[in-house]
């Protein structure tokens, strides 16, 4: 039997959030965090939390698991569990809304700030804008995000100032478009981050590569950013 | 673009730049100084003073202290931008590190060219 630990509110009938125990059968399979999740539903129908694709795509069930966030779908049990003891959170310094759901709307404020889609102002070609095999290469490893929000959550400098700073998952977009060939405003992208707050707030703690469920590496995405802008500046 | 107006520079690249290049002034005259009192192991006053009496070593000593100012400006804003979130907290805890690190400029200045 399997300790599990779960963070529980209800805005509606709760006070003030408190941890639920359930003992879980897990019929000695290495199951994944999301089916724990499921059974736990099975017990109590109240149980909130987001899921979809359960595979580690749609970036949907990010959660703090054991300390660590991570998607729920695609952690075995048996790579957080300590003493036979799981404890699922929601991911830490975003509002919760009911159980494990939190309010992402920062989260997404920032990604929206960093214009998520291709400027270009020269005029369209015939069929489509091409890129060489060598730009197209230079957008690995960054257009993998899923948006789960796993390490913007574990950032420090992202709980203490979610409105001011992009926090990684967003550096890491506006990187991807910063070196898109196809993109002509690298100017103004990097205007709009040459601000004490915006990308400077990255101290290179590197929660952010630790958690990535997809083994990206926005810190590297933010040392980049900083030489563009230092190259630009100076 | 995030606007704040009790930053060190003008953007965040001068602050993060300058940052950088005063960590290493201030590396560059402990080394100095640690190497001074290291290969004078019998140190008296007379050669304290002499040291301190050479233009270049007060120039070197201003720039690090400058050094400390800019850099512990750029720090403390930072700390205070995390976790003081009451503007009003923030502006006097600004006022009181500024305040403080001129003071100890100009008193450093005293000491480097008063002796
Ligand atoms: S960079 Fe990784 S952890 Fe961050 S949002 Fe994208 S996929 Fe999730």
């Amino acid at each position: 039997m399997l300790q599990v630990s779960v963070y529980r509110y209800n805005p509606e009938t709760d006070k003030k959030p408190y941890m639920q125990d359930f003992e879980i059968d897990t019929k000695g399979k290495d199951i994944m965090v999301l089916d724990v999740l499921h059974l736990i539903k099975e017990k109590d129908n109240g149980m909130s939390y987001r899921r979809s694709c359960r595979e580690g795509v749609c970036g949907s069930d990010g959660l703090n698991m054991n300390g660590k966030n991570g998607l729920a779908c695609i952690t075995p049990v048996s790579d957080v569990v300590k003493n036979n003891k799981l404890i699922i959170r929601p991911l830490p310094g975003l509002p919760v809304i009911r159980d494990l759901v939190v309010d992402m709307s920062l989260f997404y404020k920032q990604y929206e700030r960093i214009k998520p889609f291709l400027i270009n102002d020269t005029p369209e070609p015939a069929i489509e804008r091409l890129q060489t095999p060598e730009d197209r290469e230079k957008l690995d490893g960054l257009y993998e995000c899923i948006l789960c929000a796993c390490c913007s959550t574990a950032c420090p400098s992202f709980w203490w100032n979610p409105d001011k700073f992009v926090g990684p998952s967003g550096l890491l977009q506006a990187y991807r478009f910063l070196i898109d060939s196809r993109d002509t405003a690298t100017k103004e992208r990097l205007a709009e981050l040459d601000d004490p707050f915006s990308v400077f707030r990255c101290h290179g703690i590197m929660n952010c590569v630790a958690v990535c469920p997809k083994g990206l590496n926005p810190t590297r995405a933010i040392g980049n950013i900083r030489g563009m802008l230092l190259n630009n500046a100076t | 673009m995030v606007t704040n107006v009790t930053n060190f520079g003008r953007s965040g690249l001068a602050d993060w730049l300058m940052q950088r290049v005063t960590a290493v002034i201030m590396l560059a005259y402990t080394v100095f100084l640690l190497g001074f009192l290291l290969t004078n192991g019998d140190l008296d006053f007379v050669t304290w003073k002499t040291l301190f009496q050479g233009t270049t070593m007060r120039i070197f000593s201003l720039l690090a202290l400058l050094s400390i100012a800019a850099h512990a400006w750029i720090g403390m804003w930072t700390v205070a931008t995390d976790y003081i979130k009451c503007a009003k907290l923030r502006v006097i805890y600004h006022l009181v590190v500024v305040i403080a690190l001129f003071a100890y400029v100009v008193w450093g200045v005293q000491v480097l060219w008063g002796a």
